[in-house]
């Protein structure tokens, strides 16, 4: 069993991070100049940190499957991004960013790696202003900041409804930089399959170019991925249509454990399902949330006529709403977590009070229309309305938006040590493919901190430890042994998929899939669901690789082809994030046991048996993985249960 | 509704290309444009074994985020890029903009420094090699003042925002007739020129970008604004001016003279 070290440093945990830069390896100018790092994934995490690198002197090569490194999926982040700036004055502090998280996260998350995030914060605002990121701004010309959810402070900075938009063009214009002065090189329309191992370490990558649809390999000294969040597995997310847990996925087989994979969010303001043609969802930001009200009606029959056309929001006066979330959770109100806003709009509709298919509630600006002007509201969410309109064919001013949860970002993924490296020497993780930093459940508005954290602040010097000791290690050419092994493996992979010749198209299995994942791995989940998943998952597994229909060929662009290679992998995760799901007999953030819940139907942890992060280890085809439990310790921060009352 | 597309099909970027009509029935006005491709997709697959006519598999499009931002998709529809909606992108053009009946023609953007790679899909990385010639501030990681210490007037922060809207999709470049990539370029030069940290290296981030943009292909702006009334994040085209002003005063001007001028 290989020992789980998490390689946190010693002493008081807010002087951490510190005391490690302060220690930690550094390579001189002149050897970071011999070293190769690849970078796959040119999002928020991707494009930080090769920008960052490349300026420190290193070699570095980029990865993006799409056309341009701009393109990443940070860019649809529309809220905003948390710093402990306290520029508002309303008790904000690095200390309690650091407590909001841990709490929000339900108490899963490692204390260092998230004082650490909320430490790096406020140079991340520092950064993005200085590359002329245009936040929003008062009057005086101070930046300006609103409220998301989980936090009694005003913390989040925001670029209108375009927050990740500009951070990731910041960033994206740092890597533009460095294209520019050959620091970097760019291979976009690339899909990684595989990552690489040469004596136990990671040393390189196996790409499918997909307009050539040529299989290549490259070599790094290291190999970084930021390569996003696996929410597709559930066919309908707020996720991109590229969205894939190939790459982590690929790098588990190799080695890389799998951490709390039934972490997955749920988030509750989302523009409600409408057909089977579907192909995503769409978030309506939580900072609606700061004045939007949540409701649905009061009287069932008030539902029902709702639901069939004969009755009009606006037409339900006062004293029959229930602003079910102002009721339940007095204290936060509308800006209670994600988990706890979601789970409350699945309670009220499954008691039948849905409004719209059934599976919807309402988010009325009315009130805040009323305080604020329209002009307001409209400068706060303009472009949110306007997108509501175009897919819904609704004005959000005139009546309340409809809105349900939809699955939106994954806590789980690669496990990571203190200094965002695998359990693979030489490969790390960052951003949303890592598991590191959100525990159970990420607030708002901090995947977008940790993405940047991790690329601008905690790499650069955490990967200089590591690389400290390969300065003589030359660069290895691709055509040894394991690169050409591994080039035979991606190439084979995608010849089988082709000879299958079944009837199915992929996208037919990847709503299968969906359903399965949604209906017993969704919002509430339990032991009986779990294991009707467990069996029809590896069910769904044989029908794809007996009836998969694959048009086109394999060289040249044909996206059937990286549907097919994601989808597969998506189905073997599917049945890790269920089988995490099952082994975690509690209920915490995002994962609710519907068996663990108190009384008035709040998630119940238990700290005694889980308190501690589930890490997989890969153990062949057919073989169960195994279980390594990394134990959490709160040194800083008393366990206790959440409370938003 | 019953719809009939015609289609640009084109192998690879060394054939010829050509339009192919199809048909598709039973579309919701609800659908989004490219969930309407989907539906076409998944009918020509199902319809067709093993077919060795590549008309016969699925038509190739570029997109990725579906909801606006990404600004991966760009489909040139019924001569409109993005189609009949005003302020959108393909993907978040809905199936209500048709009629029953209707004949809808698919084409991709147009344009010398857009090669068609396949079918419905160019090559837009002109757009990344023209910010790579200086469509940033030059500034490493770290170093850096407080954010607050950098004051910035809300009206300047708002139409930097503006331009800053863009998603580099290329409409503005299928929409000219020469092709021009001025609203790009400018967008991103205003966007920069209006703040303080980007005003320092403005005269010369404005004549490296429009020499990297004139290399590369691109037309002449002959001042008729299709770029902005097509652009889906309705960038303005006073960025356009903007640019201009920037450029000559770069192009004319001693560094005193700038001072006086533009007030850097
Ligand atoms: C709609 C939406 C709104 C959000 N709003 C907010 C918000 O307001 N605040 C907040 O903090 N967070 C928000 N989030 C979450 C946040 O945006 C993401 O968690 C974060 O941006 C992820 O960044 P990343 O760099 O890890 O990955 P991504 O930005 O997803 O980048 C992934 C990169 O990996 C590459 N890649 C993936 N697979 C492969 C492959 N097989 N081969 C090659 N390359 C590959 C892609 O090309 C891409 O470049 C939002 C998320 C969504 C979906
Ligand atoms: S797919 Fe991203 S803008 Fe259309």
């Amino acid at each position: 069993m290989t020992q789980l070290n998490s390689k946190v440093p010693t002493g008081p945990v807010p002087l951490m991070w510190s005391n490690y830069k302060a220690t930690c390896k550094l390579v001189n100018p002149a050897n970071k100049r011999k070293l190769d790092i690849i970078v796959v994934g040119t999002g928020l995490a991707g494009a930080s940190a090769a920008a960052s690198l490349a300026e420190l002197g290193y070699n570095v090569k980029i990865f993006c499957y799409q056309d341009s490194p701009r393109r990443a999926h940070s860019i649809a982040a529309q809220g905003g991004i948390n710093a402990a700036k306290n520029y508002q004055n309303d008790g904000d502090s690095v200390y309690r960013l650091f407590v909001d998280t841990i709490k929000g996260g339900d108490y899963r998350a490692r204390e260092s790696n998230v004082y650490r995030l909320a430490e790096v914060s406020n140079a991340i605002i520092d950064q993005c202003v200085a590359q002329g990121v245009p936040f929003a701004r008062e009057y005086g010309g101070l930046l300006d900041n609103r409220s998301f959810g989980g936090a009694q402070v005003s913390r989040t900075f925001y670029a209108r409804g375009q927050t990740g938009q500009q951070l990731l063009l910041g960033a994206y214009s740092a890597l533009s930089r460095q294209i520019a002065k050959g620091t970097v090189t760019l291979y976009n329309r690339r899909d990684m399959l595989d990552v690489v191992l040469v004596d136990g370490k990671a040393r390189g990558i196996i790409v499918r170019n997909l307009i050539t649809g040529e299989i290549e390999k490259y070599f790094g000294h290291a190999v970084v991925l930021g390569t996003g969040g696996y929410g597709n597995a559930y066919y309908l997310s707020t996720n991109a249509m590229g969205s894939n847990a190939s790459p982590i996925w690929k790098a588990y087989k190799k080695g890389a454990f799998f951490a709390n994979p039934c972490f997955t969010q749920i988030h509750p303001t989302c523009i409600p399902v409408h057909g089977d043609y579907q192909s995503k969802l769409t978030l309506m930001s939580e900072s609606l949330r700061n004045d939007g009200r949540i409701w649905v009606p009061k009287k069932l029959e008030d539902a029902e006529k709702c639901r069939n056309k004969q009755l009009k929001a606006n037409d339900i006066p006062e004293e029959d709403r229930d602003y079910y979330l102002e009721r339940r959770y007095p204290a936060f109100g509308n800006l209670v977590p994600r988990d706890v806003a979601s789970r409350a709009a699945k309670e009220r509709c499954d008691a039948g009070y849905g409004v719209g298919s059934g599976f919807a509630v309402y988010l009325d600006f009315a009130d805040s229309i009323k305080r604020l002007g329209r002009e307001t509201i409209e400068a706060r969410y303009g472009n949110l309305f306007q997108m509501y309109e175009k897919i819904v064919n609704e004005n959000g001013y005139e009546s309340p938006m409809m809105i349900y949860p939809a699955v939106h970002y994954t806590m789980g993924g690669i496990w990571v040590d203190y200094n965002l490296m695998t359990s693979i020497p030489g490969l790390y993780a960052l951003g949303e493919c890592n598991f590191s930093d959100h525990g159970a459940n990420r607030l708002g508005a901090s995947a977008l901190m940790q993405g940047l954290a991790d690329g601008y602040f905690v790499l650069p010097y955490t990967i200089a430890d590591y690389l400290a000791g390969e300065i003589h290690t030359k660069r290895i050419p691709t055509d040894t042994a394991e690169f050409n092994e591994a080039e035979k493996n991606a190439k084979n992979t995608v010849e089988k998929l082709k000879a299958i010749k079944g009837k199915q198209s992929v996208d037919v299995f990847h709503k299968k899939l969906g359903k399965i994942m949604w209906e017993y791995c969704g919002m509430g989940r339990n032991e009986e669901g779990l294991k009707k998943a467990l069996e029809l998952i590896p069910q769904l597994k044989k029908e794809f690789w007996q009836d998969l229909k694959l048009p086109g060929g394999t060289d040249e662009f044909n996206p059937e082809i990286e549907k097919a290679g994601r989808v597969a992998d998506f189905i073997e995760l599917s049945e890790l994030i269920v089988r995490d799901g099952l082994n975690r007999r509690e209920s915490c953030g995002g994962h609710f046991r519907e068996e663990m819940q108190t009384e008035e139907g709040e998630a119940k942890r238990d700290d005694e048996n889980f308190a501690y992060v589930a890490a997989w280890e890969y153990k062949g085809e057919n073989a169960e993985p195994e279980l390594h439990k990394e134990q959490l310790e709160f040194k800083e921060i008393k366990l206790a249960t959440r409370n938003y009352k | 509704m019953d719809l009939t597309l015609k289609i640009w099909r084109q192998k690879n970027a060394k054939t010829k290309g050509e339009f192919v009509t199809y048909q598709i029935s039973g579309i919701s006005p609800d659908c989004s444009f490219l969930e309407m491709l989907d539906q076409m997709n998944e009918k020509l697959i199902r319809e067709n074994d093993e077919p060795v006519d590549f008309r016969k598999c699925p038509v190739s499009f570029d997109h990725d985020c579906r909801e606006g931002i990404c600004g991966m998709c760009g489909l040139f529809i019924n001569g409109r890029p993005h189609g009949p909606d005003e302020a959108i992108t393909t993907c978040q053009l809905h199936m209500r903009k048709f009629k029953d009946g209707d004949t809808i023609v698919i084409e991709p953007w147009r344009s010398r420094a857009f090669p068609i790679i396949k079918d419905l899909l160019v090559d837009r990385s002109a757009f990344d090699k023209i910010i790579q010639a200086g469509g940033y501030v030059n500034v490493n990681t770290g170093g850096v003042p407080d954010a607050n210490s950098i004051l910035i007037k809300k009206n300047n922060a708002e139409l930097a925002m503006d331009a800053a809207a863009c998603i580099g999709c290329g409409a503005c470049v299928a929409a000219c007739a020469n092709a021009s990539a001025m609203l790009f370029v400018s967008a991103k030069v205003s966007q920069l020129a209006l703040l303080p940290q980007g005003k320092v290296e403005s005269k010369e981030r404005v004549q490296k970008m429009v020499r990297t943009m004139d290399k590369l292909g691109f037309g002449n702006c002959s001042n008729t604004y299709a770029c902005e009334f097509e652009c889906p994040k309705s960038v303005n085209r006073s960025n356009i001016a903007r640019m201009n002003l920037e450029f000559i005063i770069a192009k004319t001007c001693t560094e005193k003279e700038t001072v006086r001028i533009a007030g850097v």
